[in-house]
């Protein structure tokens, strides 16, 4: 248990270095960084100092390697823009992101599970139908499309949210909505087929026997079991959502990171860039890593003997 | 006793063919989604003809006409006209162009890369699986929307660079999905007697395993396509994708979001046929699906 | 079989289960009576398709909506089980009647520690504390011969064999002191010597606490072990029913004998000698079906057998479906 434990870590810290790798080449292949820097019109002279100052003479592997070896020591560098540590600059805007990530989540589960409980109870009927229409309607929708919408009826028409920004739990509620919505139709479909399976299972029968009722049955007996596929893949869409944060920060002007990179881009400001995406990465390896644990903690034959 | 000789001949079983016709025309998801996926193809082709203005032309003096069924309206411009004049309607099936080509394009150049990869890590195993599964999950922990919009930030933003940067990151769900299915087939029966007989490789692969994977491979790449349609047009609502004045509905979106409060529609209507466009495609994928996944079984 | 006996457990008269069908509706089980006293075991035998599951799920009234149930009388203890309601019937489920299914392998939540599933079986109707519940599933595991019932508490079912798991089962069907018990086919899926152990536990357990038993089987081998009153089911029917001596002895219904004919007697049957087997398959029971459902597999089908069927008696209500007289005992 323990080297299989190992050997997935193993392979996820070679999966993180390797995209900080291409990240890394990519955006220093875009362009000369020390140009970048210097901004317009700024003489062959300055931009040779500010290449030297910050060793953008040297090899690229070099570089790189030492870009990584500050990395793994929590050192990404110094922002082109604010001249400040890149580490500060994340770490001040990350509990934002992680919140909204958190709350997407929830209300996504919350939404698309009951609805793939009432689905499954009733195959065919006009809820499993909704469902099913609700869960491919939302895979159209354009998340940023749905979120002008919102802001369009609820602030500027009704007036009830703020349109931006990202002080109070009200500020909130559209980017929750909008981030969680796309994750909605796959928990759907998979709590109802799961099930579906589940209720056919002759335990199931046995509880009926013993005098349950329908709710202790659907949702003590069916539900746990139907349940430990759709956590893994929660957890897993958790990971997908911190990387998709970008749009519907950038849309309400909500102050988490995905703000930040959408704001970094647009400066050019490479380390900030190269360094959020090695954190994006990595919460989604996390959390696939999480998603497995998940799996075989629910599921007791994985756990015990 | 019943005179046996008079029994009528016995009605021959339906052709192949004709029972997947059946299929398909039952399966109401997928005949709406063609139907509309087959309107929007042919308004895209016929864009010329059906637009009465140049998508290009501006106009100060027809600037923000409603669309028909609002007060103001000008006849000349039906569904209204954008605030530098442009003829809506026009934009709507220019745009039409741009997200198909987006779509079908991106679809190629990633199911190209996606199904070589997964084909070869399926058939081959062994080491190469494992190089081919590990570059998978790099890729699926790479944050796309956050890449791409670096790299087209850095590289310049274009209908053209769009494209590439979208089609070389998209094929992940081709080689997941065509590596499993050819691992599926790899060991079976029809496979070893080919090998048996001598048969190349290259041959094996094309001639066995494929036909037999091709109705996958379509499913993915209508899915593929749909996520590169929405991930284009969210790149050029943020302003890093195709650039003005070409007229792709996410840009159209993001042109008409400083007035949205009193011309709703410069975004509603862009958004409408986005979300029927991405909704058409996505039925005729789970439609397909749906119809052949008995005979995947047979 | 008249049984107006004051401890009669379990009446029923003119039990129906239909299932509709694309093409119509299938009569599952076509009108059958049985009485069950307290104490007694009643072994409603058949082969698959005869009805008997479908005659044991729809007493406890687990039988699914689409299925409709009809009969003359149904009646536990002298409460008439057609007229309760689902709350009603789902009190006295688990309670006083219970049952035991035949794949102890999937009968149990893969989810839940057998402790947790033993004391839901209290719980669910008795107001008690979690402490005498799991106190009282531990009196109830030793019960069914199950050791180290303490440490079996925080176990999974996936740690437990079939034959432990079908004991468990068992004990779980007993937590609440039932008066009725109904087993489907609770040992076919297990090996021959846990087969054993099961029906001398059920036997034991029955003798104890004067439990009334229906058991299901297609096996007669269980059925001579254990019976005390046999039904022989063919086709949704009795076609016979009596003591298991007189069934035994006296099989009288032609499809009773070639049942008989099948099992091997030790001492009697030459090795090498071929098994009796029954030549044909079960009618289709779609739509209405006229006189002996068996006539088209019975080497005595007569003319007579295309009308309904008398219920003919022999001594001491041995019951039997034919137009044939009583035969003579079975040759010793």
């Amino acid at each position: 248990m323990l080297a299989f434990a190992l050997k997935r870590l193993g392979l996820a810290a070679l999966v993180m270095v390797t995209v900080s790798l291409v990240s890394f080449s990519l955006l220093r292949l875009s362009g000369d960084p020390a140009v970048a820097i210097a901004g317009e019109g700024a003489t062959s002279a300055t931009i040779e100092a500010i290449r030297a100052q910050y060793g953008f003479d040297r090899p690229l592997s070099i570089q790189y390697f030492q870009w990584l070896f500050g990395a793994l020591q929590g050192d990404f560098g110094q922002s082109y823009y604010f001249r400040l540590p890149v580490a500060d600059l994340i770490a001040d805007r990350l509990s934002v992101t992680l919140l909204l990530g958190l709350c997407s989540i929830v209300f996504a589960l919350v939404i698309a599970v009951p609805l793939g409980v009432a689905a499954a109870v009733r195959p065919n009927s006009i809820i499993d139908r909704t469902a099913l229409f609700l869960s491919v309607a939302g895979q159209a929708l354009p998340s940023f499309w749905f979120g002008l919408i919102l802001i369009m009826v609820f602030s500027i028409q009704l007036g009830w949210l703020p349109p931006s920004g990202s002080e109070s739990w009200r500020h909130f509620i559209m980017p929750t909505i909008v981030l969680g919505y796309y994750a909605m139709p796959a928990i759907m479909r998979l709590t109802r087929a799961g099930m579906l399976e589940v209720l056919k299972a002759d335990y199931i029968r046995t509880a009926r026997a013993k005098g349950a009722g329908a709710g202790r049955v659907l949702f003590k007996h069916a539900l746990r079991n139907a349940i430990i596929p759709v956590v893994s893949l929660a957890a897993v869409q958790m990971g997908f959502m911190l990387g998709g944060s970008i749009v519907v920060e950038s849309i309400f002007a909500l102050h988490g990171a995905g703000y930040l990179a959408w704001e970094s881009i647009g400066r050019k400001d490479l380390p900030t860039v190269q360094a959020l995406i090695l954190i994006f990465s990595s919460f989604y390896i996390v959390f696939t890593l999480l998603s497995d644990l998940v799996n075989a903690w629910l599921d007791p034959r994985m756990r015990v003997g | 006793m019943a005179n046996m000789d008079l029994a009528a001949e016995p009605l021959p079983d339906p052709s192949p063919a004709t029972l997947l016709r059946r299929r398909v025309l039952g399966h109401h998801g997928l005949t709406f989604g063609l139907g509309v996926l087959i309107i929007i193809a042919a308004a895209a082709l016929f864009a010329p003809f059906l637009a009465a203005h140049d998508p290009y032309a501006q106009s100060l003096f027809a600037r923000m006409k409603p669309p028909f069924w609002m007060e103001g309206t000008d006849p000349a411009h039906i569904l209204g006209t954008d605030q530098l004049g442009r003829d809506y309607l026009a934009r709507l099936l220019y745009g039409a162009r741009i997200s198909l080509m987006i779509g079908v394009v991106t679809a190629l150049i990633s199911g190209l890369i996606g199904t070589t990869l997964g084909v070869v890590a399926g058939y081959f195993g062994g080491r190469v699986d494992l190089v081919v599964t590990f570059l998978i999950n790099v890729r699926l922990s790479m944050p796309v929307v956050l890449v791409a919009l670096a790299v087209v930030a850095l590289f310049g933003g274009s209908l053209e660079t769009v494209i590439l940067v979208l089609g070389l990151l998209l094929w992940d769900r081709f080689a997941v999905v065509m590596r499993a299915s050819v691992m599926q087939l790899r060991d079976l029966e029809y496979v070893n007697a080919a090998k048996a007989i001598g048969c190349s490789t290259r041959r094996i692969i094309l001639s066995e395993i494929m036909p037999n994977v091709v109705n996958n491979l379509i499913i993915v790449a209508t899915l593929e396509m749909a996520h590169a349609i929405l991930l284009e047009a969210a790149l050029s609502f943020l302003g890093l994708g195709v650039q003005p004045p070409t007229p792709s509905w996410g840009l159209m979106i993001s042109e008409g979001k400083q007035m949205m409060l009193f011309e709703p529609w410069l975004i509603t209507i862009p958004g409408i046929a986005l979300f029927l466009l991405v909704l058409a495609i996505n039925l005729v994928g789970d439609g397909l699906r749906d119809v052949t996944a008995t005979e995947n079984r047979g | 079989m008249e049984h107006p006996a004051a401890d009669t457990i379990l009446a029923v008269e003119g039990l129906t289960v239909d299932i509709p069908v694309s093409h119509g509706t299938l009569h599952a089980v076509r009108g059958i009576d049985f009485n069950l006293r307290r104490g007694e075991t009643l072994c409603i035998v058949g082969e698959s398709g005869s009805g008997k599951s479908l005659t044991s799920l729809s007493i406890m009234g687990l039988l699914g909506k689409r299925l409709k149930v009809g009969a003359r009388k149904m009646e536990f203890a002298g409460t008439d089980l057609r007229s309760l309601s689902q709350a009603a019937l789902r009190e006295l489920r688990g309670n006083r009647m219970a049952m035991i299914f035949q794949e102890p392998m999937t009968s149990l939540n893969p989810a839940y520690t057998i402790g947790d599933q033993l004391t839901e079986a209290l719980l669910l109707h008795r107001k008690v504390s979690r402490r005498d519940a799991r106190a009282r599933a531990v009196e109830v595991l030793g019960k069914v011969g199950i050791t180290a019932a303490e440490s079996r508490l925080a176990q999974y079912p996936h740690q437990l064999s079939g034959g432990l798991r079908q004991r468990v089962m068992i004990a779980m069907a007993l937590m609440c002191k039932p008066e009725l018990i109904i087993a489907d086919e609770p040992t076919t899926a297990l090996d021959v010597t846990i087969q054993a152990q099961i029906l001398r536990l059920l036997a034991d357990l029955k003798r104890e606490m004067n439990l009334a038993l229906i058991l299901v089987t297609h096996d007669l081998g269980v059925v001579a072990r254990i019976a005390d009153r046999v039904a022989v089911m063919y086709a949704g029917e009795i076609v016979e029913s009596g003591t298991a001596e007189e069934i035994f002895k006296r099989p009288s219904h032609p499809y009773t004998r070639g049942l008989m004919r099948c099992i091997p007697v030790p001492g009697r049957t030459k090795p090498g000698e071929p098994l009796g087997s029954i030549p044909g398959i079960v009618p289709s029971l779609i739509d209405r079906v006229e006189g002996c459902a068996f006539r088209s597999r019975c080497e005595f089908a007569e003319g007579a057998c295309a009308k309904p069927i008398p219920e003919r008696t022999a001594a001491s209500g041995h019951v039997y479906r034919c137009v044939r007289p009583v035969q003579e005992e079975r040759a010793a």
